[in-house]
């Protein structure tokens, strides 16, 4: 099947093959460029930012229409809970700011105040926080964080709640 | 004495890997037997040290010997036998150990599946796979060691697996399978560098690292079905795929595998290409490697904390000794073997088809790439802390990912290195207007939206091109000799075994495919609050609260809550989801129940349940089609036995350690 091949003598310098390398490399680049353009132009729509409640509300209007995972503290008494409507509605704290919720759905077994919860979905126009999906961290190991959580505590509260 | 026993096996181990390594490279340079012999025998070494290596550490695990650290990390005295088994890999250095293992027996085999060859080849490839091992083996030795001594006081018990091991079956069989798939792309990464350090890569060459790539890429497969499966079984969102990190690292190394699986015919048929091919065999390692470094060090936890585990800046600086490699390999010795390239044929062969198929992959690859790595540039860079969601992935995947199917039916229509003859275009043309028809007809049904229409459809063609291209020769022998059509297809199958797994693979493939699109598109979710005796409605279901208890297990309590389920035409059983609680574990896991069948899925979820005010809160999803994923993973492993199985007549073309695929895989 395969056609007979004539031997190709190794050869120095710009030759016809290393130009048609050459050639192909250039065209991969601009493809691969053009690709990466393409797919990469719209990137910024979708990507889902970690938040705070303060860090959310430093980004001001861009909040809104985001899809933000935002982490922090059910507040003490602000729990309400319709079973017969589904709807569930809280507040969400760092110790700086806090940020109403409304989430759809039945919340988790463990969902309770004081507990560490991540929030995902988008602020609205009316400063509600309208999530579909709400994740409880709760661990023996896990203390309530006072106020401040750094950067670091903050990201391992959204692996470990998700990091199954 | 565990502890010491095991210490000495690894850094033997290392000795006969490192050793192995050099005398590898002398037998290379020197074209020596002599050092070629020494280099197997090392090799062989080096697999029973991992061999008794991890016998040692069953043993202690086993004798619950808490004086070597990894015990006292995960052994409990109260854990069940098999989960005392398997908590071997429960841990991040029992897993480096069992790593070890796995790369230990690949290597052996190889050894073995080469010991009565000497080409040029060989040498080079034990002394690059050897040279991983040295890695491998450092780890086990060093910073991942899991025989160290426990510090004294040595405790009486310890705390036990990960309980995640212990809450389905799944979880404990999907490693290893990925590990297997990860670990065994270490011998097509050997064989390729080997090949170029060679300077020599002939068609038989081609052919075995073809054969060593579809096993690691089988158990691949198997990792990646099982990882989804036991997703969908555990977690209870009522998903399989993500586009997790952790999930990505597992399908990139896929998707170049495959795009090599395909490349690499191209090649063993003409002498191109081979740049391109071989850059997959070793990039595909490198993705291994990447994957492993991204699951293994945390750093999806935190750019800046991922140091905090030693693992992960040594992965990334084995990571990058192994880019620096590959890239040297290729920009010093690739003219060594492309000398004899020749252009492709021109038009409408199936040449052009692999072609195209190659960039797709490629593309896919970057795409999955880009967006896994981004947030970690990102915060490397700017300190914000982001993801790419997963409507980006699905976004860039399917258009990819449905040229894929299509080029799947084009590719088998059209013939190699020639353009494709009046009839064969009818027949692709045929193929075509039964696609055309089955999105017509799920349309006229009442489905709805263009992706999951567009993916019937051109599954429905890509099928009919593949299931043409299996019967045609059978029944082009039948006419010629007049026998049946089934003994035919044996005889022609039989004959042609490579190629015909190939194309039970692409129907494997069909399914997961159809199935993923159809799920997806179609699923519905409801949740529901109950008070006891209540009644409520999903769909055309009606769901009564019945009550829940609590159910005492010796690793575990459970609360199951009891429903009753019936349809429009009466009751059909009792539903009882449930949430596991463990002993070190805050946060329960729940038991979805699953109700499979081959139209759908009744998916339950328990989300909460209220014993004191008597409620509870359940999640119903119905989800068309879902057990045609798992059984395409099915089809795609028989295909891969079969493509794989080695044929008793040239048992040179293909390695015997194929033979240990198939077991495992099927008993899932």
């Amino acid at each position: 099947m395969s056609a007979p091949q004539a031997p190709v003598a190794p050869a120095r310098g710009i030759t016809p093959a290393l130009q048609r390398r050459l050639f192909l490399v250039g065209a991969l680049l601009v493809a691969g460029g053009a690709l990466s353009a393409v797919a990469f132009g719209d990137l910024g729509e979708s990507l889902v930012y970690f938040w705070d409640p303060t860090q959310m509300a430093a980004a001001g209007e861009d909040a809104v229409g985001a899809t933000i995972r935002l982490g922090g503290v059910v507040k003490a008494g602000s729990v309400e809970w319709q079973q017969d409507r589904g709807s569930l509605k809280f507040i969400v704290s760092d110790g700086k700011t806090e940020v109403a919720v409304e989430a759809t759905g039945a919340p988790p077994q463990m969902f309770r105040e004081g507990i560490g919860v991540v929030v995902e979905g988008t602020l609205t126009q009316s400063g509600v926080f309208a999530s579909d999906r709400l994740m409880v961290k709760h661990s023996n190991e896990y203390k309530a964080p006072e106020g401040d959580m750094s950067a670091d505590e903050r990201k391992e509260l959204y692996s470990t709640v998700e990091g199954l | 004495m565990i502890s010491l026993l095991g210490r000495a096996a690894v850094l033997l181990g290392l000795a006969a890997c490192a050793t192995g390594a050099v005398t590898g490279v002398v037998a290379a340079v020197r074209q020596s037997e002599e050092a070629l012999k020494w280099t197997r025998a090392l090799a062989y070494a080096f697999s029973a040290c991992m061999v008794v290596a991890t016998v040692l550490m069953e043993v202690a695990l086993l004798t619950h010997d808490f004086s070597v650290s990894y015990v006292a990390e995960v052994g409990s005295l109260a854990t069940p036998v098999w989960v005392t088994i398997v908590s071997l890999w429960s841990s991040l250095n029992g897993s480096i150990l069992l790593w070890g293992l796995v790369l230990g027996v690949f290597v052996g085999g190889f050894t073995w599946s080469t010991r009565d060859q000497s080409p040029l080849q060989v040498p080079w490839a034990l002394a690059v796979a050897l040279g991983v091992g040295v890695f491998f083996t450092f780890l086990v030795a060093g910073i991942a060691n899991p025989f160290t001594p426990t510090p004294s006081p040595i405790p009486t018990d310890g705390p036990g697996p990960n309980p995640l091991l212990q809450n389905h079956v799944l979880m404990i069989i999907h490693p290893p399978f990925l590990y297997l798939g990860y670990v065994g792309m270490t011998i097509p990464f050997a064989m390729g560098a080997a090949a170029l350090l060679a300077g020599r890569l002939d068609a038989a060459w081609v052919r075995r690292l073809r054969s060593w790539m579809l096993l690691p890429w089988g158990f691949l497969t198997v990792g990646i079905v099982l990882g989804g499966w036991w997703s969908y079984e555990v977690l209870g969102w009522g998903g399989w795929w993500a586009w997790d990190p952790v999930e990505n690292a597992s399908f990139l190394p896929w998707l170049t595998a495959t795009a090599f699986l395909h490349s690499a015919m191209v090649m063993e048929r003409r002498e191109q290409l081979r740049g391109w091919t071989l850059s997959l065999v070793l990039g595909t390692f490198l993705l291994t490697l990447l994957g492993t470094f991204m699951t293994r060090s945390g750093i999806f936890n935190s750019v800046h904390t991922f140091t905090e585990s030693p693992i992960g800046p040594v992965f990334l600086g084995f990571l990058a000794i192994a880019l620096l490699f590959s890239l040297g390999l290729l920009a010093f010795r690739l003219d060594a073997i492309t000398a004899e390239d020749t252009t492709s044929p021109a038009g409408l062969t199936r040449d052009t088809a692999f072609a195209f198929n190659n960039m797709l992959f490629s593309a896919f690859t970057f795409m999955v790439l880009m967006g896994t790595v981004y947030p970690l540039l990102n915060e490397a860079i700017t300190g914000t802390q982001i993801s790419v969601g997963q409507p980006w992935f699905d976004r860039w995947g399917a258009p990819i990912g449905l040229s894929i199917v299509f080029l799947m039916g084009v590719g088998p229509a059209l013939p190699w290195g020639r353009a494709a003859t009046p009839d064969q275009l009818r027949r692709v043309g045929v193929a075509a207007g039964v696609g055309a028809l089955v999105a017509g007809i799920c349309a006229a049904a009442g489905l709805r939206s263009a992706w999951p229409l567009a993916t019937f459809g051109l599954s429905a063609f890509a099928l009919v091109v593949t299931l043409d291209a299996m019967l045609a020769p059978a029944r082009a022998r039948a006419q010629a000799r007049g026998e049946a059509l089934g003994q035919a297809a044996l005889v022609v199958a039989r004959s042609a075994r490579r190629r015909y797994g190939g194309y039970i693979v692409h129907i494997g493939v069909l399914m997961v495919v159809v199935a993923h699109a159809a799920a997806t598109a179609y699923q519905t979710r409801e949740t529901l609050t109950l008070k006891v005796g209540e009644s409520g409605t999903a769909g055309d279901y009606t769901l009564t609260y019945e009550g829940a208890a609590w159910q005492e297990q010796p690793h575990r309590r459970s609360l199951v809550a009891t429903f009753a389920l019936a349809d429009t035409s009466g009751p059909i059983g009792q539903v009882t989801p449930r949430l596991n609680h463990y002993r070190k574990m805050g946060t329960p896991i729940g038991t979805p129940e699953v109700r499979s069948g081959l139209r759908h899925d009744l998916y339950f979820s328990l989300v909460n349940v209220d014993e004191k005010a008597g409620f509870a809160s359940i999640d119903v999803h119905d989800k068309p089609m879902v057990i045609w994923l798992w059984l395409g993973g099915l089809v795609m492993v028989f295909g891969t036995v079969i493509s794989a199985w080695p044929s008793r007549r040239s048992s040179e073309s293909v390695p015997p350690a194929a033979a240990t695929l198939p077991q495992p895989a099927v008993g899932v």
